[in-house]
């Protein structure tokens, strides 16, 4: 941090919490960020001459004594086109032992977009998995979660995602990465040879908690940059959201708030919300699109982390093990694109959201004939066309390996439907139907 | 003089000021910051500290900051041009702001000041007036405009004169009024309102007394609301409340319709921008975005203006009611302005009541759904205001406060089911537990036994028992499997399955499916319930099963095709045939 001519300084500390201090000052402003015993940290309270901030990388060992400087601004992030291809903290500092970027420093966190501003999303953002592409289409401008069990490999898909998808940036705002993880996406980009557009924003699980909370704002800060000014296409990837909204419960504690369900505090939903509400699609062309994380415990999607996310989002992509196939698969039922009806048929072939429909009933009746043979009931033919329809279906398509272009994916299920059911069974349009199907 | 303050306190966007002179609840004040107005409310006086809720973000807002009070409470402009307007929580016109991002501190007009609306007087010079009544009309769009005497008004006046025919703007002094003491007043074409409290110029609020017409078979069937009722619909994520309200609002038959879309997802508001000036109102054939006013207040925005959007919303409503028109407020999601109060009352730390809202929340949601109704007018017309709510309940789960407050305010209950919405049986509204309260009204009884059909009341019922017969069969069947009970319960089971597939769903995404209007209900009831009331025999489960099958699927396509066409007619004749073959 530069000197500045003018520094209010302060030198008595009137309490200490785990995750903040007050001080007696005058002329703090809200939001503004000041250095206590060389840690930086928040106002995130004035009451009179007290003024309470929250010290990111926690209180251990701030002694009362401690020296406290006002910088008199908010969070700040140098924007430019040397972003790309570097690693930052949550602060917006190299880990890359590479020189502090160039550029014009902006504020995090800063207003929204006007509503009547905005467009309808309407392109299509293709990532070669068929449980997406096929079932629950992406489209630039949209913000949707993965919803995975901790066990799950989320942060591979998201990496596979990224770099199949056609976008002209990609920024990763990791918070509570395990070291690993974090080596993982440096790997997995720079042997992609994406690197040159990619941007990483990380905080690790050997980094302070309440740190994590700046990063969505710096990711999305350094997007709003490449898709207002420079009219890009940019992916935000945000793993893990639940480990954010972990630290906003630590300081809301720590501030006395009265929690409300899940001890999460009540404006979570608005929290997350300004978060997600970046997502856009813009008159100029340029685009921020959201794919983030959210583990669950135990599949639990009434946890109010989950639960506020889903009201927030436009829609969700749900993790799941399956045993028939032995794979990670996007579970059909439980994920849902609200704007794939934006693309569907419109940027994809005709016969795009009848197949994926057929595709979808055909795999919940092999489920009911599932739940029969569990229950010991004798099975139809039709029962049994549908289970090995089901193992082939998750194989080919649902599983997360996959890796083709949508008419690939159409194709690829008008054979199945071929193989296992007759044309009425499948209650596809006639026309389409006529066009398509395929004859064994 | 105007009261003035100086900032003390400050946690987000609740302020704290010291004022040196008179304060009231809800007054408006504006915080100086570095010549930055930022807009705020009063929520709580103690001594002579005042704790605002600040409608912007208050970054870099400093102690001893210059705070101006304004004396009024939060007011909203009412005047022709409010029609096809896209207004945030304050009513700034969204649409004639600079820039891509919203600013803080900028406030933009509501309603256009250079625009000439042709002006015909209804009062002549001489004439006793008194608030709320019609000076004169301009046509807005299709729709006839009232000039009104302002709602503020107390006593009787005299026209002392009114301007003739013609052009005028907003701001233009159409009439002098005067009063009981000989005092003139001039009066233009807008007034202004504080929308947090209720109109009521009007002579009285009777029980309504007729069926809003919606075009969806599961309410107006089912449960419908009455004009000048109210309804709400609670339902988990991903079950199509939105979907649902937006269908409402292409097809109800209502003369003016506001949306209050509050704290949900922009690009949904988008979806309106785009499909609205596009889209044709079934009633009236002109554009729907010609009858809607839109106020927005996203998700993103800031939290204290999110719940001054529904109250300007309802003010809109109340304010075409009060020229004999029938309105529909959809206000998507009251959760979301419970939750912003819930913010604020925690941030003042008072003693929380469940999930942490404030104790008073079920009186303020009732003291809310309570502005809606029909009225008669001073001058004997009739006016409504039609209002259903959406309410997201945290985790689906209805036992949540405010769920619980709004079915204690709220006449009629659309309940969205998980399971409904997991099969894709969309309206996800549920037959069982969703009610509508107008059904045991005998105003509403008369009205359906004499506006759709002789024994309406009494088949309505038939159907749910129907419906609910089929749950039991098919409790029994899972329980005992498919061979382990009688034929006669799969064919209660199906009976119960082919209501729910021909009529209780509706394709809100096919044109013709999409509206289906009191004739077409009437007759589809009539076709349905008449299969159903016929006994069947089959040798096995699985006969039944795919003849049930094969009869939905006629009368789906039936559906999809215009009424009483000639594919319609083919439709219903190989049904007509098939019912021969089988049934007595």
């Amino acid at each position: 941090m530069a000197n500045r001519v003018y520094q209010r300084i302060y030198t008595k500390l009137e309490a200490i919490t785990k995750a903040t201090v007050s001080v007696r000052a005058t002329g703090a402003s809200n939001d503004e960020l000041a250095i206590v015993a060389g840690r930086l940290a928040q106002v995130v309270r004035t009451k009179g001459d007290i003024v309470t901030m929250q010290v990111f990388s926690g209180t251990e060992g701030i002694p009362t004594d401690a020296e406290v400087v006002f910088m008199g601004e908010p969070p700040m992030i140098k924007v430019g086109d040397q972003l790309s291809g570097r690693f930052f903290n949550a602060y917006g500092k190299p880990i890359d032992g590479g020189p502090e970027p160039e550029g014009e420093p902006r504020e995090i966190g800063g207003p929204s977009v006007n509503p009547y501003k905005r467009r309808k999303p309407s392109q299509l953002i293709p990532t070669g998995i068929a449980g997406i592409d096929l079932n629950n289409t992406i489209v630039s401008g949209q913000k949707i979660p993965f919803f995975a069990d901790p066990d799950q490999p989320y942060n591979q898909v998201i990496a596979d995602v990224a770099m199949r998808a056609d976008v002209d940036k990609i920024i990763l705002g990791g918070m509570g990465l395990s070291n690993d993880d974090y080596l993982f996406f440096r790997k997995s980009f720079e042997s992609a040879g994406a690197l040159d557009k990619i941007i990483c924003f990380v905080n690790t699980t050997e980094d302070p908690t309440v740190e994590r909370l700046l990063i969505p704002d710096t990711a999305l800060t350094a997007a709003e940059y490449f898709a207002v000014d420079k009219n890009e296409k940019v992916l935000v990837l945000l793993t893990d959201m639940t480990l954010y909204c972990d630290a906003l419960s630590i300081v809301s504690n720590r501030m006395d708030q009265i929690p409300s369900k899940d001890s999460m505090p009540g404006s979570l939903y608005s929290d997350l919300a300004k978060i997600y509400e970046k997502a856009v699609q813009l008159p100029s062309g340029g685009s921020i699109t959201i794919i983030a994380v959210t583990t669950l415990n135990d599949g639990d999607i009434t946890h109010a982390i989950p639960d506020n996310t889903g009201y927030i989002t436009e829609g969700q992509l749900f993790l799941r093990a399956d045993s028939d196939s032995g794979k990670v698969i996007i579970d059909p039922f439980r994920s849902l694109s609200r704007l794939k009806q934006n693309v569907q048929g419109k940027k994809t072939r005709e016969d795009h959201s009848q197949i994926m429909n057929a595709g979808v009933r055909l795999y919940a009746d092999a489920q009911n004939a599932k739940t029969k043979l569990e229950n010991g009931f004798d099975l139809s033919d039709y029962d049994h066309r549908c289970l090995a329809y089901a193992k082939e279906y998750a194989t080919k398509l649902l599983a997360i390996d996959v890796n083709i272009s949508i008419d690939e994916m159409l194709d690829t299920a008008w054979t199945l439907f071929a193989k296992y059911f007759s044309k009425a069974e499948t209650g596809i349009k006639q026309a389409l139907i006529d066009k398509y199907w395929k004859e064994n | 003089m105007k009261t003035t303050g100086k900032v003390i306190g400050i946690v987000s966007n609740l302020v704290t000021v010291q004022v040196d002179g008179p304060v009231s609840e809800n007054e408006i004040c504006y915080i100086d910051l570095d010549g930055t107005a930022l807009m705020s409310e009063v929520i709580k006086v103690s001594g002579d500290k005042a704790s605002v809720q600040v409608y912007e973000s208050t970054r870099g807002l400093k102690n001893g900051a210059k705070v101006e009070f304004e004396g009024r409470m939060l007011e909203i402009t009412l005047g022709p041009g409010l029609l096809s307007s896209v207004y945030d929580g304050l009513q700034n016109n969204l649409a004639t702001m600079d820039g891509v991002f919203l600013r803080r501190g900028e406030y933009t007009q509501p309603l256009d000041g250079a625009k000439l609306w042709d002006f015909t007087p209804l009062a002549s010079v001489g004439d006793k007036v008194i608030a709320a009544d019609w000076l004169g009309e301009v046509k807005e769009a299709w729709l006839v405009h009232k000039i009104m005497v302002p709602f503020s008004f107390k006593g009787e006046f005299t026209v002392k004169s009114i301007v003739p025919e013609g052009q005028y703007t907003i701001a233009q002094t159409i009439a002098v009024l005067t009063d009981e003491e000989g005092q003139d007043v001039e009066v233009s074409m807008t007034q202004r309102w504080p929308v947090k409290r209720a109109i009521r110029n009007y002579r009285e609020k009777p029980r309504p007394d007729k069926v809003m017409e919606t075009g969806v078979r599961c309410i107006d069937t089912l449960n419908p609301i009455a004009e000048g009722g109210t309804g709400f619909i609670p339902g988990p994520f991903g079950c199509g409340k939105t979907v649902l309200q937006h269908a409402i609002a292409r097809q109800a038959d209502a003369d003016v319709i506001v949306m209050a879309a509050c704290g949900e997802r922009a690009n949904e508001v988008v979806e309106i921008f785009t499909e609205f000036p596009e889209l044709i109102d079934p009633h009236t054939g002109r554009f729907l975005m010609e009858r809607t006013t839109i106020v927005c207040n996203t998700s993103n925005m800031p939290v204290a203006a999110r719940e001054a959007s529904v109250y300007t919303a309802m003010t809109i409503c109340e304010y075409y009611r009060s020229m004999g028109l029938k309105c529909l407020l959809l206000a998507d999601s009251t959760s979301r302005w419970a939750q912003a109060l819930r913010e604020m009352s925690n941030r003042m730390e008072e003693l929380p009541g469940a999930d942490a809202f404030p104790v008073d929340l079920s009186s303020i949601i009732s003291g809310f759904y309570a502005r809606a109704g029909k009225v008669v007018l001073n001058n004997g017309s009739t006016g409504a205001i039609t209002f259903i709510g959406t309410v997201s309940p945290a985790g689906g789960n209805l036992k949540e406060p405010v769920t619980e407050s709004t079915k204690k305010a709220a006449r009629c209950f659309y309940a969205l089911e998980q399971a409904r919405a997991d099969q894709k049986r969309y309206p996800a509204v549920s037959p069982m537990d969703s009610y509508s309260k107008y059904l045991e009204y005998p105003e509403i009884q008369g009205w359906l036994e004499e506006n759709v059909e002789k024994g309406w009341v009494d088949k309505v019922s038939t159907f749910k028992r129907m419906i609910r017969q089929g749950k039991e069969a098919s409790d029994q069947i899972n329980i005992l499997g498919d061979d382990g009970v009688p034929v006669s319960y799969h064919e209660t089971f199906w009976k119960a399955e082919l209501l729910d597939f021909t009529f209780l769903q509706q394709d809100g995404f096919d044109a013709i499916d999409a509206l289906c209007p009191w004739e077409r209900q009437r007759y589809m009831l009539d076709l349905v319930l008449d299969i159903c009331s016929r006994s069947f025999e089959f040798e096995d489960y699985e006969k039944c099963r795919n003849w049930f099958k094969e009869i939905i699927n006629l009368i789906r396509q039936m559906n999809y095709l215009p009424f009483k066409g000639e594919e319609f007619e083919k439709f219903h004749g190989q049904l007509e045939i098939i019912l021969e073959q089988n049934g007595k």
